[in-house]
């Protein structure tokens, strides 16, 4: 039984971090319509840029403020450029755009900070915490822990933002009605522009995140893609959706990994949160949390 | 224009503007109006006759829809607006409420209103006080203020969507169709606050509406519009007693009002046909 919860607590905390990226996804998502693929660019952006930094000899707080700074200049200029020019056409085409924006940021990011695979420290290590392994004889990593608790501090300071301030109640406007919301007068481009710079911030987190369990290198971008079974889940509207459906992503592809991998050969952990999407998509396409589109004459 | 007292000067002007959607499609063949600092004016016409496209044409809101002004002039206080966006066009105090009311079906009725002064810096202890303002002309908002607006009433989305409009404080309200699938002792209601923000906080309207009858009741001047052109113009109560309005448009005709059967009979036709 410690085993099971031990897998179980692993598969949550992984799950965090998966949240992490379908939050950046969810919020330009129910702001726009626009489905970013390139967030998971944003992502590997983030971190090789930091890296990058690091090693040309900054301190961690300085790295991290100039990380986010051009973090969210990229996310103004994507606006201003690519986005602003195509409002109003069909959503396909702003798909479309998101995915040459994808190549475009990862040629850029390499061709700025080369495309060596490079580590990243944080200076927490990814060890037992020993308390919890005296006390209840349980494996819970110290690096998974403290990258929970950024993920829900992030989460926690989002929702606020949201629900309270001027600004979140008129993204929250604009995702139910822009012709509305222009109407009057929430500008479409200033509410877009502070999404995608929340975007922006949210992949430098998670990129720092990744980056320092599985190391800075291309293969973070895919790790993003495991957003999409997430969003799938929770549906790609809703915030806490996004952070449930990390979670129990997270949770089952570990003990699916461990339980029922053994049975078949292994190795299904890189596809059974993907199975576990289509099946639900059948049963549940708007899912978990997806917003009921509220239908009354 | 009307020969009472001195004319007031227009706030809005329309200057013969032609719109056209797509690219390709005419709607507006140009179309001329003026609406009188604190005054209702009346834009009548039936479906598809142009009302909602000229209203979106003046607060700028044909972009989202492909549409765009092709021709002519619209000016507000004296100024050009047809290159300002929704959001200068909302700090200069002319706001939109459109057709179909459009409130925030996810946000809570006070949320909604809330909204509504987001051009608006202002402080907290204002915006409870502007809060106030609009709940003192819908009570029934107030009752409801915590409930999500996507549950709400017709009647009392529509009193949202006005309320929310108020919030931006605005000199003039373009208001589509408020009438709209309403029962008509709320749209009674609706008019009659209509009137008192007209009256008492002098807010200018322009009020596209169907529903000739009541609108020419509570206007004080009107234009009808029949394919996207203006057909006739006149003092309010002038075109309430005009034969062919009253043919047309007040479902009236000199040998009296058409025969219910007649009414019943297209009606279930139409059910047949949706
Ligand atoms: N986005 C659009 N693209 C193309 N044509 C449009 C568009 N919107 C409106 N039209 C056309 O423009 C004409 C005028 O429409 P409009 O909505 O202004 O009429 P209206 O007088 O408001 O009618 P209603 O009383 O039904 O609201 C109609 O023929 C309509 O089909
Ligand atoms: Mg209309």
């Amino acid at each position: 039984m410690t085993f099971f919860f031990e897998v179980l607590i692993g598969g949550l905390l992984s799950g965090v971090m998966y949240s992490l990226v379908a939050l950046g996804f969810v919020l330009i998502y129910k702001a726009s319509g626009v489905f970013n693929f390139a967030q998971g660019a944003l992502v590997f952006m983030a971190a090789l840029t930091f890296v990058g930094l690091t090693e040309m000899g900054l301190g961690f707080a300085m790295a991290l403020a100039v990380t986010l700074v051009v973090m969210i200049a990229g996310a103004l200029l994507t606006e201003r450029l690519v986005l602003r020019k195509l409002v109003n056409q069909p959503q396909i085409t702003l798909f479309m755009a998101t995915i040459g924006l994808t190549f475009f940021i990862e040629g850029l990011t390499q061709l700025v900070w080369g495309s060596q695979p490079r580590g990243l420290d944080l200076g927490i290590p990814d060890q037992p915490i020993e308390w919890v392994l005296d006390r209840a004889g349980i494996v819970v990593s110290q690096f998974e822990l403290f990258a929970a608790g950024v993920a829900a501090v992030m989460v926690a300071a989002l929702a606020l933002f949201f629900q309270k301030t001027r600004i979140g109640r008129g993204l929250r406007a604009v995702a139910d009605d822009h012709q509305a919301a222009q109407s009057i007068g929430i500008p479409l481009h200033l509410i877009w522009a502070y999404v995608w710079a929340a975007a922006g911030f949210v992949a430098l987190v998670a990129g720092l995140l990744w980056g320092a369990r599985n190391g800075v290198q291309f293969a973070l971008t895919f790790t993003a893609l495991k957003a999409l079974p997430v969003l799938i889940l929770g549906g790609f509207e809703s915030v806490p959706g996004a952070i449930i459906g990390g979670l129990i992503i997270g949770a089952v592809e570990k003990l699916a990994e461990v339980y029922v991998g053994p049975m078949v050969g292994g190795g299904i952990e890189g596809w059974v949160a993907y199975v576990i999407a289509l099946l639900f998509l059948l049963v549940r396409p708007e899912g978990l949390f997806g917003e009921k589109h509220i239908d009354r004459v | 224009m009307s020969t009472a007292a001195a004319p007031a000067a227009p706030i809005l002007s329309v200057n013969n503007i032609e719109v056209i959607y797509d690219h390709v499609i005419l709607v507006l063949k140009g179309v001329s109006l003026e609406v009188a600092e604190g005054r209702i004016v009346a834009l009548l016409g039936a479906n598809g006759a142009g009302k909602s496209t000229t209203l979106k044409a003046i607060s700028n809101l044909l972009a989202a829809e492909r549409g765009d002004v092709t021709k002519g002039t619209i000016e507000f206080k004296g100024r050009r607006v047809d290159k300002l966006t929704p959001n200068q066009l909302v700090r200069m105090g002319v706001c939109q409420v459109m057709e179909g009311r459009h409130c925030f079906q996810h946000l809570t009725v006070e949320e909604n209103l809330l909204t509504g002064a987001f051009t608006r810096r202002i402080s907290r202890a204002e915006l409870r006080a502007d809060l106030e303002r609009v709940y003192h002309y819908f009570p029934r908002l107030k009752q409801r203020r915590t409930s999500q607006s996507g549950y709400t009433s017709g009647g009392e989305q529509q009193m949202t969507a006005i309320g929310r409009a108020l919030m931006a404080k605005p000199t003039t309200i373009l208001l589509d169709e408020p009438s709209m699938g309403l029962a008509p002792q709320i749209v009674e209601e609706i008019f009659g606050i209509v009137r008192d923000l007209n009256a008492k906080e002098r807010v200018s309207f322009l009020l596209a509406e169907q529903n000739t009858m009541i609108a020419l009741r509570y206007a004080n001047y009107g234009y009808i519009l029949e394919n996207g052109r203006v057909v006739m113009d006149g003092d309010a109560g002038e075109l309430a007693n005009n034969e062919d309005v009253k043919e047309f448009y007040l479902g009236l005709s000199t040998a009296g009002r058409k025969s219910f059967r007649d009414v019943k009979h297209y009606r279930r036709r139409k059910r047949w046909l949706a």
